[in-house]
């Protein structure tokens, strides 16, 4: 008899709470997404129709039922906002992520590579602006964007320019507000996989005459593919739904999914179209969203 | 004889430009947050101008003492289901709709903001909800206690299981030695648990805008409509004072880690 055993059932009782809960408001909230998706907007309270009334009898809910479809998806798939909205956002979140990797790779590995003293340091220093507002990190950099901002202050004083450079509101904005965002996400993972790294399989290959890029191919970065992994997945899918940070820096002439959500719901009040751009959605990060879930799963629950 | 450095010059260097992209545009952010100009980027000397402003700011503190009641709330409620989740999965060998559980538990650490929102808010309209508070704190509650489990989980993953076994064979009963050997193992982690559910709480905008009824605007919502109009010098304050309250949140928790002798370096920070 070991005591894993006997700690089996608590356990399975403590699971309750949290169990009823995720259920009622994370599973529960999809199945309305889903019916709303499925219905016309109206102008009335809630704006959407059919409403399903339990107490009005079955004939009116066989109507209700009738009265489904899936005209919004239609809508979605043919007009070209939509279309374009998607890709863009995917398109968006691919070259982030590259660039994400890009940056964040060099950062993690000098992290592994400092001493182990100053490593918690270092991870210190990479978390804190994560805990730091996401709203205020954003401003921080409209701040330094804008016109007469920083930024094109001492371009202009350097004189590397004749005239302040239009930062704001332009994929170039954007791309910095998601990589500084982001980049505590990709450089953790990456540092985990890297700081457990045997430093004698390098020192091997290099013993053996490997020149350093050779050794960083062929022993460093292999073995580090599943932060390389986790870090891509932690970036990548909340990217695609990003709201905040193309509506502050991005230009209005190209929107990305989130950003047509938003306005869906909030301008033009029309819930049925946002929900069903919200499947849509969800299933185009369905992939990614099982592997994440894989490697999590893998990473906290059979042992570290 | 390759013990000499192991750290390049690339090495320090793309550290030190990481550290710097980093922190550069918070450190200017509070510097500018004490400009006595009202122009944003013109420096008028020093001032607790802006400060002041932010005081009387009626609006602005109601919406800041908002924010703050449902962080601390959904950051307590989240902790202790997040707590009870993390020791369900890693100590319950298994149980029916375990990979259900689990699902649900990590989704909502990735699933784009846009979608939880505006799912939650579906589910208060079908309900019939008085949205405000107690809704925001229920759909901040539902995102944070992943993220607190994830960090308990962690931690439970690390520590040896042979102390727990140690005391049910001196006679403990699950639930006691539970209380008297793990939970004080574990502490450091519930607390940072407790830490992060706050910030991010406090922090989150989208979901709280989807969740939020008229009349109960959470701070990220007002700061993000007068940031929508332009650059104010007062927002500068109000995210410095932010700013401080987040830092003295992590020098609390720092601490806190650090007096129950945490073990080498906490697991996934996530």
């Amino acid at each position: 008899m070991s005591g894993r055993r006997i700690f089996a059932r608590p356990a399975r009782f403590a699971a309750m709470a949290p169990y009823v809960w995720m259920v009622l408001f994370f599973l529960v909230p999809f199945g309305f997404v889903l019916k709303i998706s499925l219905s016309q907007t109206a102008i009335a309270q809630p704006p959407y129709e059919p409403v399903f009334d339990l107490t009005a009898g079955w004939e009116a809910l066989k109507a209700a039922f009738a009265a489904l479809s899936i005209d919004n998806f239609r809508l979605l798939v043919s007009d070209d906002l939509y279309v374009f909205a998607y890709v863009r956002s995917l398109t968006v979140a691919f070259a982030a992520t590259a660039l994400l990797l890009l940056i964040g790779y060099p950062i993690a590995y000098g992290m592994a590579r400092l001493p182990k003293r100053w490593q918690a340091v270092a991870m210190v220093l990479v978390i804190v602006p994560f805990w730091t507002s996401f709203l205020i990190r954003i401003y921080a950099w409209i701040n330094i964007l804008q016109h007469d901002g920083l930024l094109n202050q001492i371009l202009l004083a350097l004189h590397l320019v004749s005239q302040p450079v239009v930062w704001l509101s332009t994929d170039t904005a954007m791309y910095i507000g998601i990589v500084y965002s982001y980049l505590p996400f990709m450089i953790l993972p990456l540092y985990a996989t890297l700081a457990k790294m045997e430093p004698v399989l390098e020192e091997a290959a290099s013993d053996l005459g490997a020149p350093p890029w050779q050794v960083f191919w062929l022993i460093t970065f292999p073995l580090s593919l599943p932060g390389v992994g986790a870090g891509v997945l932690l970036c990548f899918i909340p990217i695609v739904g990003e709201f905040v940070i193309p509506d502050l820096l991005a230009g209005s002439n190209s929107l990305m999914i989130g950003q047509t959500l938003w306005l869906e719901f909030f301008t033009n009040k029309d819930w049925p179209v946002a929900s069903a751009a919200a499947i849509v959605l969800l299933v185009v990060l369905l992939v990614p969203l099982l592997l994440y879930e894989r490697l999590q799963k893998r990473q906290l629950e059979q042992g570290r | 004889m390759h013990n000499i450095s192991r750290l390049s010059r690339f090495n320090i260097a793309s550290l030190a430009l990481g550290l710097a992209f980093l922190y550069l545009p918070i450190i200017i952010l509070v510097i500018y947050s004490f400009n006595a100009s009202r122009l944003v980027t013109v420096w008028g000397g020093w001032s607790l101008r802006w400060y002041h402003e932010f005081f009387n700011d009626r609006a602005m503190i109601e919406a800041a003492w908002m924010s703050v009641k449902v962080a601390v709330s959904s950051a307590t409620i989240a902790t202790l289901l997040g707590t009870l989740t993390a020791v369900a999965l890693s100590r319950g060998e298994r149980f029916r709709g375990r990979t259900l559980f689990s699902g649900m538990l990590y989704a909502p650490l990735v699933m784009p903001e846009v979608i939880t929102g505006l799912s939650l808010l579906l589910l208060f309209v079908a309900l019939n909800a008085e949205r405000g508070f107690w809704t925001v704190t229920i759909a901040h509650t539902t995102l944070t206690m992943c993220f607190v489990a994830v960090v308990v989980q962690s931690r439970l993953g690390s520590l040896d299981r042979s102390l727990e076994e140690a005391a049910m064979d001196l006679g403990c009963n699950p639930v006691r030695a539970f209380v008297a050997v793990t939970l004080p193992l574990i502490a450091p982690a519930i607390v940072a648990g407790w830490m992060l559910a706050f910030t991010l709480s406090l922090d989150d905008l989208v979901i709280a805008s989807f969740t939020t009824g008229p009349g109960s605007a959470t701070l990220p919502i007002r700061i993000y409509s007068e940031v929508r109009l332009g650059v104010k010098p007062e927002i500068n304050a109000i995210c410095t004072l932010v700013i401080g309250l987040i830092a003295v949140v992590i020098v609390i928790a720092s601490l806190a880690s650090k007096l129950s002798s945490s073990q080498g370096e906490s697991a996934a920070p996530l």
